[in-house]
């Protein structure tokens, strides 16, 4: 059996010593959509950071395909395939669309195919195809996440943290980019999606896990978490 | 008339040369918003490499630009990698003393080593004139000017049309935004401060001909890039070049009008209007952006 995509073991990471993802371990595998719930200031950020190599780990361990990555900077994490579609969307607001989407094919990994890869996300995002030469950070934050999602694909990547994509949108863009996600996951991608939305993120993922305090407290299916008691009056509300 | 056009004329030149330094601070700052208050000191560098490949080669002023440049583009790489980047979270006066020392460190350099005396390049060169119409224009000037304009449109079309150039515009514009798409933030800061110093050590192997070298030269440099960088708009690169150029035009038209050891006066004048009237600059942003 080949290894997982990525490996998580008891990660313990933080903010000057200040303990934010304390001992979480998770794993994702080939093709598989795991999503993450917790509540605000629960460590989903910061796990997703650690993962990307934009905070060190103080301990713990993350594998991607079998090879430790523990600690790696996130130019070498972005260019193994690990993307990210980052809470705040974090695109370049002075830039124009087009050389936004631009600075995803900067890795080596997938710069050669750069004018496919153009091709494809504007194929995929017909808005941005739109307003290629208007400057980011004149979109609407539904066009931005799109752009943030769009420039992630550039990269050409295998496995996509997303941190609350859905985050401040209306609903029909909400919509959108559940679609994408499903879309993606029918594609074969491997995904960690973190979402507020948690009985939609809960219904599309193959696996769940629910942080609290930085650790995980529960795992399960999608349809198990549902099911919890727990869940249900923690995040659900019900 | 002839007179007052020659003089703008030359003080466009000059202006071109103060365009170069100061797009040298203005993209240092525009990406890793820090201010290299030891800007005169690299110009002051590339003065002495420009006197010495002279001195030791009897090269033409031109044949220095690029190993000034290549010179402190190595000094500002390393310096940026090595030292600058663990100063970028500190407070504003933190950084403002560590360039402060480096000014200093560097002139102490300058006089330990080459002494406190002017060096001034002889050469046939400086007494040649290009004539177009009735217009005077000094050879040494015009080629320091032509040679300031080509490196400024080098660089712009590097950063507009480059893969690097677009990594330095990105981390300029969102640094957490950099990191999430892989960039390289150290090296590309660094590359940064390597361009931004080129550029004053270039701008200063185009100087030494015009000017005697020595090191207490910096601060007046230093200053000039500031007025310039002040008056376009901090961090704007098109706003370096009009600075230059009207900061060139200024210090001309003084020293004609007024006398020549006034030429500072009206540079000074238009600055301080420019910052009642349009604090940001002439082209730059209210928040300092590109
Ligand atoms: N840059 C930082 N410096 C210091 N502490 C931080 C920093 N970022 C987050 N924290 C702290 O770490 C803890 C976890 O934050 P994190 O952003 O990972 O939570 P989250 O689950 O993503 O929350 P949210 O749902 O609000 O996005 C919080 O207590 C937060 O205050
Ligand atoms: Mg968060």
């Amino acid at each position: 059996m080949s290894a997982p995509v990525l490996e998580v073991e008891r990660l313990v990471a933080g903010y000057g010593g200040a303990v934010a993802v304390d001992g979480a371990s998770l794993s994702v595998g080939a093709g598989e959509l795991l999503a993450v719930i917790g509540a605000n200031g629960a460590g989903k950020t910061t796990l997703i950071r650690a993962i990307a190599g934009m905070v060190r780990p103080m301990s713990g361990r993350i594998r991607h395909r079998g090879e430790d990555i523990t600690g790696w900077t996130s130019d070498r994490v972005c260019e193994r395939g690990i993307a990210q579609v980052a809470e705040g969307r974090q695109v370049f607001p002075s830039l124009s669309v087009l050389e936004n989407l631009r600075t995803g094919a900067l890795l080596r990994r997938s710069r050669a195919r750069e004018a496919a890869n153009l091709e494809r996300v504007m194929a995929l995002f017909p808005r941005l195809a739109e307003r290629r030469a208007q400057a980011a950070g004149t979109l609407s934050g539904g066009e931005q996440q799109m752009l943030a999602i769009a420039r992630c694909l550039m990269a050409e990547p295998e496995l996509i943290l997303f941190d609350e994509p859905s985050l401040g949108l209306a609903p029909a863009m909400v919509e959108m980019v559940f679609g994408v996600v499903r879309r993606l996951h029918a594609e074969g991608m491997a995904m960690i999606l973190v979402e507020q939305n948690v009985r939609d993120s809960l219904e599309i993922c193959d696996r769940a896990i629910v942080l609290e305090g930085g650790a995980v407290v529960a795992e399960g299916s999608g349809a198990e978490l549902l099911a919890s008691d727990r869940v249900r009056a923690a995040y659900l509300g019900l | 008339m002839d007179l007052v056009a020659g003089v703008i004329a030359n003080g466009v030149l000059m202006g071109a040369v103060y365009a170069l330094i100061a797009f040298g601070l203005t993209i240092i700052f525009g990406v890793m918003r820090v201010v290299n208050f030891a800007h005169g000191e690299m110009v002051v560098i590339g003065m002495y490499a420009g006197y010495f490949l002279w001195a030791a080669f009897d090269t033409h002023p031109l044949a220095a630009v690029l190993p000034a440049a290549a010179l402190l583009f190595l000094i500002g790489y390393l310096l940026q990698f090595h030292l600058v980047q663990h100063f970028l979270a500190r407070p504003a006066h933190v950084q403002f003393i560590l360039f402060i020392a480096l000014a200093l460190v560097i002139t102490g350099a300058h006089l330990v080593a080459f002494g406190p005396n002017p060096r001034g390049i002889f050469s046939l060169a400086s007494f040649e004139v290009y004539r177009i119409g009735g217009l005077r224009l000094d050879a040494v000037r015009s080629q320091a000017a032509a040679a300031a304009l080509l490196i400024v449109a080098l660089l712009w079309a590097f950063l507009r049309a480059s893969r690097l150039g677009r990594a330095i515009r990105a981390a300029a514009d969102n640094r957490t935004g950099a990191a999430v798409v892989g960039i390289r933030i150290r090296h590309v800061y660094a590359v940064t401060a390597g361009i931004g110093m080129a550029c004053a050590g270039a701008a200063g192997a185009l100087v030494a001909p015009l000017f005697d070298t020595h090191p207490f030269l910096a601060p007046e440099f230093t200053l000039i890039a500031f007025i310039t960088v002040i008056l376009g708009g901090i961090g704007s690169l098109p706003g370096a070049l009009l600075g230059g150029l009207l900061i060139g035009v200024a210090e001309a038209a003084a020293a004609l009008v007024l006398s020549p050891s006034m030429k500072s006066v009206l540079s000074y004048g238009l600055l301080i209007l420019v910052m009642l009237a349009r604090p940001q600059g002439i082209i730059g942003s209210p928040e300092g952006q590109r």
